[in-house]
């Protein structure tokens, strides 16, 4: 009979993956037991939704995943589009899907610096993305404003039109991009110690992550091809050329190099729709703003964010205010099946396995 | 199959390539040495509103009308406007009091947006700290109150767009005026 001892991990600053704690119980070095706590971070995000505008839930979804503050604009966009029957001006497509799959870019190069602090390479890896990202928030800075609470995406297309040069420098960190893709592979993917942290840890069978719910690169690390991109081709996804990378046994290795392929990916659809992007105005005049009242009836609007399916579920009675404001946070989701990825490894991995599905706390907590 | 070891020498590679880089490589040479650098800021990039006027009289020219409209459509509630009144108690078109708490403000914009009258904009001031946690953190309206030339000199492209449109507005209205008046002095005279 072995005694076992409990070990509370975190909560952390907000810069490592958030206030998230675990009640870990371990036998030696061995996990026996993992229950998460959350809820440090609950900001009442949808109540504060269903007592404000249907505007004015805008800026408070840059505050979800704070890292993508404009695929959440998209997703919410998307919802009350669908509920209001409102059409997207066409020019404001293509800047959503280049916003998109910036943002995409730049939250995968962050989990790449981010899980290597986890194994505890804190800091150069993590310099070297954000040097990159940098480059990216600096795009989403002169066209929206602010570097991350970016609040853009308006009913029916978005706030404004692109600066004068703003596809150019958007073009030029676009070819860019695959160089920085290298030099961190080279930096990365071939090295010993990285392998051994993550190949064959915590596999997660294609079966089981299907029952589990979750979605984006952590269901496809595992084998299962689906995007919703592909799956619901949302706005204009279906006239780009792309692949979906898949994972094979879903271990921290391949939750790890998907996000290395899909950006890659993302570049080759970045490359398509700054090339293809109509003249045109950047919101359909018809689109209400302020004072919006959809009629009564409810609504489903999904993306495949970078961490997986971001929804919002919105039910309205003809109000000027949402009646019912739900969201369905891939982090959270996503989080579900830890406590089943970390028993039997190793209390060193725990960090690993939690980094390597990606959660930021302003979702999972909301 | 590669040398034991090849991938950290490797990797070591790229460190080394990155460090002897960051003292002559333009893009590795990142960090800017603030506060003797200063960014320069993207004409968009915004953060915390303020009002404009016309003309060099701040009170005379401001551009408020004390419609509430950014008071009731704000987030989070952060502006608050008392309506200014006369001896009589009549209602004027102006605020007597404008306060935003930039403490609760979230600059989403939202405020600009709404605004019909194009009088509250968003600055671009960043250095904002205090030593208290409440009272320099409300704006009232002598702090908020900054000039068109102010306005034109942070969002060049924006604030000229602006008063095109003020300017086409105007004309406008005095060819409305005009109109109006020249429609109505030959009625005068046909009842002289």
């Amino acid at each position: 009979m072995s005694s076992t001892i409990d070990i509370s991990l975190g909560p952390q600053h907000p810069s490592t993956h958030g206030v998230f704690r675990m009640n870990v119980t371990l036998d030696g070095e061995t996990v026996t037991r993992l229950q998460p706590v959350f809820g440090y971070l609950h900001r009442n995000h949808e109540k504060i939704a269903e007592s404000n505008s249907w505007l004015a839930a805008m800026p408070y979804t840059d505050r979800l995943d704070y890292i993508c503050p404009l695929t959440n604009n998209w997703a919410y966009a998307l919802a009350v589009e669908k509920l209001a029957g409102i059409e997207v001006a066409e020019r404001a497509e293509y800047i959503r899907v280049i916003t998109a799959e910036l943002t995409r870019l730049q939250n995968h190069i962050a989990f790449l610096g981010f899980i290597l602090g986890d194994m505890g390479a804190w800091g150069t890896a993590l310099m070297y993305a954000f040097r990159e990202r940098e480059k990216i928030l600096d795009l989403f800075e002169s066209l929206t404003g602010a570097r991350m609470m970016c609040n853009y995406m308006r009913f029916g297309g978005c706030r404004c039109d692109l600066p004068a040069g703003w596809l150019e420098a958007a073009r030029q960190v676009a070819d860019g991009f695959p160089a920085f893709l290298d030099e961190m592979e080279a930096l990365l993917t071939g090295n010993e110690i990285l392998l051994a942290r993550l190949q064959g840890v915590a596999p997660l069978a294609a079966d089981r992550a299907i029952n589990g719910g979750m979605s984006g690169p952590v269901l496809r690390a595992s084998g299962v091809d689906y995007d919703i991109r592909k799956a619901d081709a949302y706005g204009i996804y279906s006239r780009f050329a792309f692949r979906v990378p898949r994972g094979s046994v879903g271990d921290c290795y391949d939750r790890f190099m998907i996000r290395v392929l899909e950006a890659r990916e993302s570049v080759a659809i970045l490359k398509q729709a700054i090339a293809s992007i109509p003249d045109g105005p950047v919101v359909n005049p018809k689109a209400k703003q302020r004072g919006l009242r959809p009629p009564a009836g409810e609504a489903y609007g999904r993306i495949e964010g970078p961490k997986g399916e971001l929804g919002f579920y919105l039910i309205s009675t003809g109000g000027d205010r949402p009646y019912r404001f739900r969201i369905r946070p891939p982090s959270l989701i996503n989080l579900t099946l830890l406590e089943e990825l970390c028993l039997g490894t190793k209390i060193a991995d725990v960090m690993v396995i939690l980094g390597s599905i990606d959660i930021v706390l302003g979702e999972v907590d909301r | 199959m590669n040398l034991p070891g090849a991938g950290l020498i490797q990797g070591l590679a790229v460190t080394a390539r990155n460090f002897v880089g960051s003292y002559f490589e333009k893009a590795r040479m990142t960090t800017e040495q603030y506060p003797e650098e200063r960014p320069k800021l993207p004409e968009n990039a915004r953060s915390f509103p303020f009002l404009v006027f016309d003309g060099d009289d701040a009170e005379a020219g401001m551009r408020c009308v004390a419609c509430k409209i950014c008071e009731k459509e704000c987030p989070p509630q952060c502006i608050l406007i008392v309506q200014d009144r006369d001896e009589a108690g009549k209602a004027l078109k102006r605020p007597k009091v404008f306060e935003i708490d930039i403490a609760v403000c979230m600059s989403c914009q939202i405020c600009v947006e709404v605004c019909p009258f194009d009088s509250i904009r968003m600055d671009q001031d960043y250095e904002l700290s205090s030593f208290d946690r409440f009272a320099p953190l409300v704006l009232d309206k002598a702090k908020l109150l900054k000039s068109n030339e102010y306005y034109q000199s942070i969002h060049p492209t924006e604030a000229a767009e602006t008063d095109a449109r003020l300017e086409a507005d105007r004309k406008k209205k005095e060819a409305a005026a005009a109109a109006k008046a020249a429609k109505a002095k030959p009625a005068e005279g046909a009842a002289g």
